[in-house]
């Protein structure tokens, strides 16, 4: 979010409201409406002085209404804009012409509350809807007491309560009496998998949720007791079943059983529930959450018709699931919980894959349009260090408690300061300014800062040097506010003390900064794609659609993977057509080179500087490329139970599916049982496979729709038909198909007698065991991942304990890898369905496609050098950095380390380990540290 | 505070990406603790030579904190 803040060429337009979208893609003129926030971001510095003097206090929306605000705010102290704003319908002077406190006690003058509306037509060529999603209504949630009975939240509600930035400091209370509850009660699929309340589809997030802030919560009151009242628990996102099994190793209750009402009785909440035998219960609990679902958002139908995009039956934003983040409407792009409900890695990876889809549809303009920053040559910084001091009072929160004139006049005493003195704020413009100024005029060569965090603040003053001519390493800070003011309010002489230490400490470690170049380094601007399945497929289309060259290495003999055994869709989208339309356009794109039945011997470089060696057959070619895609997919798991592969009778779903497209022979089966899970969730694979049970939906609809009268049994554990799939759930109970459930320990048992076979298992309903005797047993298989262990040694990139690819970051780098230059889509990152690994394949394009745009990498100053002069060649470095960052070469006849600047990340692993001490780091050498440490000493 | 008490003075090595963004957190929440220790960023904890708490130790540091 503060890249996104921070960035010279993202226009951020707050409180925007879209009125029309003219044009065709590559030429849109978008109108937006922009309300004004009566604050001046450029001039706000976010001191909060004008929150603290407002008179008017109101609902907390980000705390879901349970603190309470002032009227100007921001909704949490890391939003973007970082600036505060005001709500007109809650303005004394907007409202009634009186007050205006707030604008003399803004210090900045960043208030002006006559600031109009206005319209702004900006012309763009794509546009990418993200606006979210809706809330349950709250007429659905009263049917659960909500809103009449106070311990009856929801789960948003119950989250803050559960946040340590939320309103009770991550203190669980009853609403009713602050008290803490000793029982609480987790009811899911609220206003969602609900035809009463039009919601018939699956929010896909909430079991997650669920046992997210149940675990969270008993974190905080370990004899907290939780149950989850629930339907099917749908956790089948990557590794998340684990996380329920830790859940419930920690205590916490799961009970299969959808909760028909909430009632008060005395002190307690009384739930009523049937369990699977049919007994009905009743029990008492202190507080109860509404796992509610995800709406689509409130005004889709008006953005709808503002921009021309059809949506489904749910009102959320119309795809195929083969073009899963595209609109109806060509040049409008989808990403996040507007295309279906989703959770947090989804949204992200669509965001990058509908970023792609612009970049493909901008390609000729690549390039036009962006700012970039000119500045002045760099200075000779001479040998004595001159160090400017700038102490900052950020308004009151640093000065209202350091005595920052006291401050600043200790900082002129130490050696090679040569200026010290206060800012008001040293942020503002018009302080950053005299800050170039003041260097100018005294020459300095080294600039200290005393203010806030270097984390968010450094690369505004760095840039002031910058302007100021001098290289951005010669910039040091002090945070005398958030590790300090801000902690210490009640001891002001004690953190005007730390105020000196830090800043001598600060002082000192400036003395010995040296200006480091900036190192750019250039990019092949080539690709290369392993794997040829539809992942590897969309990618390597789609790197090719955004202007480069791209090499598609695919290990058997044709392209297209699993998809090619796919024979039709829940949805009725054509998979045959999908492969032969992909196959022809990649052997027709002048970017891409196939090659089929070719291996990947050895890959090495770094980001932006691939060389990789591939066979095919009896020839070798070396490729040279910038980023690799790994695309290496999966395959259906191969099962001994259940006797496949001992009686005809028992086939895998894939292999029905292959099946039931000779329409004669299926039209003679009858009876038919499909089992779930085979093999899956703790059996030979401990996870889930995601997509089997729409799989088994699909092919159970399939069937009836061959032969209507046919008999089919579905035994499941839970059925995981998320999102829209549950559609299709719905529709096979509804045209008879039976589902059964088991549980894991007590599995259907299949026998063979003379030459049939026999599916015994429990119907807890009937309370008794059931014999069936089908003519056909379907196992619905997971999915594993293809054998990549060379792979993953040769790329340097992590496997998970079930052997999928280990993605950088599961939330917020879900395509990426911690080596740079690496990008991840398809099963090979986990089992899923292929409208998923479609909009993967993109994001993961998209990534990739960032620094093949930019054609060159730019290292930042605090990565590794090694002094080959002092280097004994160990290799100990070498074999620590966890980022492949350092090799082995050889100077004269000896092994040296060497740092790949491109692929460090400055982590330092290296620096202290090495036992020649040769590798320093920038900006953090072992004389700027300890000069830091004896600094501290100094103080007496 | 009295000045009869002993104040340990304390030097804290913080991980820019988790510790020292945490002890940014409790400034944002104005999460109050007491005025005694000091910090050094480090782009990770691994950066920690042992020399570094030797070091600190001999500067005269009471304590030394590693966070990452």
């Amino acid at each position: 979010m503060v890249e996104a803040g921070r960035s010279p060429n993202i226009r951020i337009i707050t409180k925007a409201e879209l009125i029309s979208v003219e044009g065709e893609v590559g030429d849109l003129t978008v109108r937006v409406r922009r309300q004004p926030r009566y604050i001046d971001g450029d001039l706000c510095t976010a001191c909060g002085m004008c929150a603290t003097y407002c008179p008017v206090i109101v609902s907390d929306d980000y705390n879901q209404g349970l603190a309470l605000t002032k009227n100007p705010h921001r909704d949490y102290a890391q939003a973007i804009p970082a600036s505060f704003y005001i709500n007109p319908a809650q303005c004394l002077f907007l409202n009634y012409e009186t007050c205006r406190i707030c604008v003399s006690a803004c210090q900045a003058r960043a208030i002006n509350l006559y600031e109009q509306e206005e319209m702004l037509d900006l012309k763009v060529g794509a546009v990418i809807l993200a606006p979210g999603f809706g809330r349950i209504s709250e007429e659905v949630l009263s049917r659960y007491g909500y809103g009449r009975l106070p311990d009856v939240v929801t789960g948003m509600e119950f989250e803050r309560l559960t946040s340590a930035s939320g309103p009770t400091i991550g203190k669980v209370i009853r609403p009713s009496d602050g008290q803490h509850p000793n029982r609480v009660a987790f009811l899911q699929c609220i206003g969602t998998r609900d035809v009463s309340c039009g919601n018939a589809y699956c929010s896909s997030v909430c079991c997650m949720y669920a046992i997210k802030e149940a675990v969270v919560a008993k974190e905080h009151d370990p004899n907290l007791e939780i149950s989850i009242f629930y339907m099917d628990m749908r956790t089948q996102g990557k590794e998340f079943d684990y996380a329920r099994l830790r859940a419930k190793e920690k205590g916490i209750r799961f009970v299969r059983s959808r909760v028909g009402g909430v009632q008060e009785k005395g002190k307690f909440l009384e739930i009523s529930y049937v369990d699977e035998a049919g007994t009905h219960f009743r029990e008492g609990f202190d507080m109860v959450v509404l796992s509610e679902g995800l709406e689509s958002p409130r005004d889709a139908q008006s953005l709808a018709e503002v921009t021309g995009i059809e949506l489904n039956h749910y009102d959320f934003c119309s795809t195929r699931p083969f073009s899963p983040l595209q609109s109806t409407r060509p040049g409008l792009f989808v990403a996040g919980a507007f295309q279906g409900p989703k959770d947090v890695p989804e949204s992200v990876t669509d965001a990058s894959g509908a970023a792609a889809l612009a970049a493909e549809a901008l390609k000729e303009v690549r390039g036009t349009e962006i700012e970039t920053k000119i500045y002045p040559p760099e200075i000779d910084i001479g040998e004595e260090p001159r160090i400017g001091v700038f102490v900052c009072s950020c308004g009151t929160n640093i000065g209202g408690v350091v005595d920052v004139q006291a401050v600043a006049d200790y900082a002129a005493t130490l050696d090679n300061v040569v200026f010290a003195d206060t800012n008001l704020y040293s942020c503002a413009q018009n302080t950053q300014e005299a800050i170039t100024e003041t260097i100018k005029e005294n020459r300095l060569n080294r600039v200290v800062v005393a203010a806030c965090t270097p984390r968010t603040h450094e690369p505004l003053f760095q840039e002031t040097l910058k302007d100021a001519g001098l290289n951005p390493c010669l910039f040091e800070m002090a945070n005398i506010r958030d590790h300090c003011s801000w902690v210490h309010a009640i001891f002001p002489e004690k953190a005007t003390e730390k105020s000196n230490d830090l800043i001598r400490m600060a002082v000192a470690k400036a003395r010995s900064l040296q200006p480091l170049p900036e190192q750019k380094l250039p990019v092949i601007q080539k690709a290369l794609v392993i794997g040829g399945g539809m992942a590897g497929m969309t990618a390597a289309l789609s790197i090719a659609g955004q202007g480069f060259e791209c090499f598609l290495v695919e290990k058997s003999a044709r392209l297209g993977g699993n998809l090619r055994h796919t024979r039709f869709t829940l949805t009725g989208d054509d998979p045959k057509q999908l492969l032969q339309d992909t196959d022809a356009k990649i052997r027709s794109h002048p970017l891409i080179h196939v090659y089929t039945n070719t291996c990947v011997e050895n890959v090495s470089g770094y980001v932006g500087n691939f060389t990789t060696s591939i066979r095919t057959k009896d020839r070798s070619e070396t490729l040279e490329h910038g980023v690799v895609v790994v695309a290496t997919g999966g395959r259906p798991y191969e099962p001994e139970q259940y006797l496949y592969g001992k009686s005809r009778q028992v086939v895998t779903q894939s292999e029905l599916e292959e099946g039931l497209s000779r329409i004669e022979e299926a039209k003679r089966i009858n009876d038919i049982v499909m089992i779930q899970c085979v093999g899956s969730r703790g059996e030979d694979l401990s996870y889930c496979s995601k997509l089997c049970c729409g799989q088994a939906v699909k092919n159970a609809l399939k069937i009836l729709e061959i032969n209507p009268s046919a008999n089919i049994t579905v035994l499941y554990r839970d059925m995981r038909t998320y999102g829209f799939t549950e559609d299709y759930y719905q529709l096979a109970r509804e045209k008879g198909v039976m589902f059964v459930h088991f549980e894991k320990d007590h599995p259907p048992e299949v026998t063979e007698k003379e030459g049939r076979i026999q599916v015994e298992f429990l119907d807890k309903l009937l309370g008794e065991k059931v014999v069936l005797e089908p003519d056909l047993l379907v196992l619905s298989v997971g999915i594993v991942p293809n054998q990549v262990e060379e792979l993953s040694k040769i790329l340097k990139i992590p496997l998970t304990s079930d052997g999928f690819f280990l993605e950088a970051h599961p939330k917020l780098r879900p395509v990426e890898f911690s080596v740079e230059g690496v990008y991840l889509c398809g099963l090979a990152h986990g089992p899923k369905p292929i409208s998923e690994s479609v909009a993967q394949a993109r994001a993961a394009a998209g990534k990739a496609c960032i620094p093949l745009a930019q054609g060159y990498v730019t290292v930042e100053p605090i990565v590794s050098s090694v002094d080959t002069d002092t280097c004994i060649g160990c290799g100990i470095c070498e074999s620590l950095c966890p980022y492949s960052a350092i090799r082995m070469i050889k100077v004269g006849k000896r092994k040296k380390a060497e740092t790949i600047s491109a692929s460090c990340k400055g982590c330092g692993i290296c620096a202290s380990r090495c036992p020649s001490f040769s590798i320093s780091m920038g900006g953090f050498t072992n004389e700027q540290i300890i000069a830091q440490i004896r600094a501290l000493g100094e103080g007496g | 505070m009295t000045s009869d008490k002993f104040e340990p003075r304390i030097l804290g090595f913080l991980c820019n990406w988790c510790c020292y963004a945490a002890a940014d957190s409790a400034g944002v929440a104005r999460f109050q603790y007491p005025p005694n220790i000091r910090a050094i960023r480090v782009m990770c904890t691994g950066r920690m030579d042992p020399l570094f708490i030797i070091d600190a130790f001999c500067a005269g540091t009471d304590g030394v904190f590693v966070g990452g």
